[in-house]
């Protein structure tokens, strides 16, 4: 049995006689493909494919020459394989089959076309997703207020379970970062108004920034990677194992049993881990004014007194809510949009976050317009 | 680029006697439970070998260390006479592309369309011209029974016995000498199971393949296999369903002769 397959062609009275030998594998098909491209015989002769030296041959090896006698057929020449060995019949049956069907569709990667598809594509998406998303909050507002009709129906004990799993859980890591911020903020403020021997308004700038925009935003965005997942996780794995259809199958509101109860626990905990941030936040501030800045503890909480109105920690506050509602609706959205496997609970997962922290900066930015018009 | 790998066609015509797959002693070990327990298994050339065994058995795990995915933690395993656990990175390779393998739910790269997903291999191992290449993918598509159409959609898009053909479409591409099947028919109604299986006969005949499945379906032991390998004790014992029936092991009675067992043979 020879390693390398060969093709031959030879004349026979008026006939060709095409001999292929050797082996016909993927492994030998690329070098013979071209020499069997170029196979042409003279007008009028008839072509015999003599098969008898084949060695191995495989689909691709048999597909070659099944082309090649396609191709002769189509050129208007007598064409047939002879000497057929029995082990091969099996091949040559499935080619057939597969050349009945019509060809295949594959699409080329072409630069230009991907670009205006892909731009339309999500664009379209994008307004898909907008029109779902505000048709979930639809069906939510419709089923709170429902539950607040009847408030029985709100599962106070679930409502419970997930405070404590997205704010008490949360306090030491929000804790932390706000504390560090503060830090953070103080060191750096007191190193540029130094220059100016301004270093006293360290203190307003920590007060006020901290407490109308810095704390509640951290705060906000830690809970949307940190619960926001979790929601698009939990509900997502439920939506995955089938049990969302089950409990719709029983008649049982999913958006009532699953995304009021989260959505409560979340707006009720914000403001409050809010708060907590903020408090944080002047404690790291307050520690790092008495060590850089030699102030003292009377003398920091004098200035912050006179320099923060009591308005700038309420206009934090204020959105601590809206910030929960948005996170809690972009994470339970995309868990309920999680389909089939787990990937797509990965995929989802990640949306969740980024949509979340993406609508809070949004939020916090018409908050912040509308501030200026009213003046605070 | 790397060099695709060269494929030896004479690889066979190496092995002098009728076993392509050997198992001497072969023993895998999870923590302190040991699952097999120096296994011993010859697979012949050409034959569809059944491996059953009640859950927890090890069937997998035996796949998934005669294909080199799992490290034994004794034992000898020769694949088309070699020693798997004594080549190089090189001469592994080449020999991965002398077997295919069907994973449960196919396991087709979801990122890829059939096609796509077909070629991978030959990517990999073959310098064809992307014509001939898609000409090939064509012939392996047809060849599994699947629509042509299906070759440009994505696994999602994809019935589960849809999956399971591409995925044998994928394992067929560089017609391997050993077709690996985890439990194949699993998830298929009894028509689809009962395709699949004349599917894999016919493919195995005509492409003179020998084929290893993992199974449970009674069905598919009886209609394809020609012996059955059964994990018991922590060992294998190999025979056809007849000279396995006179064993009097209570596993293997209860197995072939259970309810469902009945219902299947009075087929």
């Amino acid at each position: 049995m020879s390693l390398a397959g060969n093709i031959e062609t030879r004349p026979d009275g008026s006939n060709l006689i095409v001999d292929a030998s050797g082996t016909w594998t993927l492994a030998t098909i690329s070098g013979l493909d071209k020499q069997v491209r170029a196979i042409a015989p003279s007008s009028g002769q008839s072509v015999s494919i003599d098969l008898r030296n084949v060695g191995l041959l495989d689909t691709a090896g048999a597909w070659v020459l099944f082309r090649l006698r396609e191709r002769l057929k189509g050129e208007g020449f007598q064409a047939e394989f002879s000497h057929v060995g029995d082990s091969h019949e099996g091949l040559f049956h499935h080619i057939v089959e597969c050349e009945e069907q019509p060809p295949m569709n594959l699409q080329k990667f072409h630069p230009f076309r991907r670009l205006t598809d892909r731009t339309g594509y999500q664009s379209y998406q994008m307004w898909l997703e907008t029109k779902a998303m505000l048709a979930f909050f639809g069906e939510m507002m419709l089923t709170a207020a429902g539950a607040l009709l009847r408030p029985r129906r709100l599962k106070f004990t679930s409502i419970v379970s997930h405070m404590e799993q997205v704010g008490i859980n949360a306090m030491p890591i929000v804790g932390l970062l706000t504390f560090l911020v503060g830090v953070v903020l103080t060191f750096q403020g007191a190193d540029q108004l130094r220059r100016f021997g301004a270093e006293i308004f360290t203190v307003n700038l920590l007060g006020i920034s901290f407490l109308r925009e810095t704390g509640i935003l951290m705060t906000a965005i830690i809970i949307a990677g940190r619960s926001g997942s979790a929601f698009a996780a939990q509900i997502g794995t439920m939506k995955v194992n089938e049990e969302v259809d089950a409990m719709r199958a029983l008649g049982i509101n999913p958006i009532e049993l699953l995304v009021l109860p989260r959505t409560i626990a979340l707006i009720l905990v914000m403001p409050l881990l809010g708060f907590y941030a903020d408090m944080a936040g002047l404690v790291g501030g307050a520690l790092m004014a008495v060590i850089s800045l030699d102030l003292s503890i009377g003398q920091f909480l004098t200035q912050l007194q006179s320099a923060v109105p009591m308005w700038s920690f309420w206009v934090g506050i204020i959105k601590a809510p809206v910030f929960a509602f948005a996170i809690a609706l972009v994470g339970c959205y995309n868990g309920l949009k999680v389909e089939g496997s787990a990937e797509s609970v990965g995929r989802m997962t990640t949306r969740a976050v980024v949509q979340s922290i993406f609508l809070v900066i949004v939020i916090d930015a018409v908050f912040s317009v509308i501030f200026s018009f009213i003046g605070i | 680029m790397a060099q695709p790998a060269r494929l030896e066609p004479t690889l066979e015509a190496r092995v002098e006697d009728d076993a392509v797959i050997r198992l001497r002693g072969v023993v895998n070990r999870f923590g302190p439970q040991t699952v097999h327990d120096g296994v011993d298994l010859d697979v012949r050339r050409g034959e569809v070998l059944g491996v059953v065994g009640g859950s927890g058995t090890g069937k997998s795990v035996l796949m998934r260390t005669i294909i080199g995915l799992r490290e034994p933690q004794a034992g000898t395993i020769e694949v088309l006479g070699r020693d798997t656990r004594a080549l190089d990175n090189a001469q592994s390779k080449e020999l991965r592309s002398h077997w295919g393998v069907l994973f449960q739910d196919g396991a087709l790269f979801s990122s890829l369309t059939v096609a796509e997903n077909i070629m991978v291999p030959l990517k990999e191992y073959t310098n064809l011209s992307p014509r001939l290449m898609e000409e090939v993918t064509k012939v392996k598509v047809t060849m599994v029974g699947l629509p042509v159409e299906a070759g440009s959609k994505y696994p999602g898009q994809l019935s589960g016995g849809m999956r399971k053909r591409a995925g044998l479409a994928r394992a067929l591409a560089l017609d391997p000498a050993i077709v690996f099947l985890d439990e194949p028919t699993a998830g298929l109604d009894p028509i689809g199971a009962a395709n699949f299986d004349q599917l894999i006969r016919s493919l195995q005949q005509s492409l003179g393949l020998t084929v290893v499945m993992v199974t449970h379906d009674l069905d598919s032991l009886i209609a394809i296999c020609d012996r059955i390998a059964v994990l018991i004790d922590k060992k294998v014992v190999v025979g056809t369903i007849p000279e396995l029936l006179k064993l009097d092991h209570p596993w293997i009675q209860e197995y072939f002769r259970g309810p469902r067992a009945r219902a299947a043979f009075g087929s």
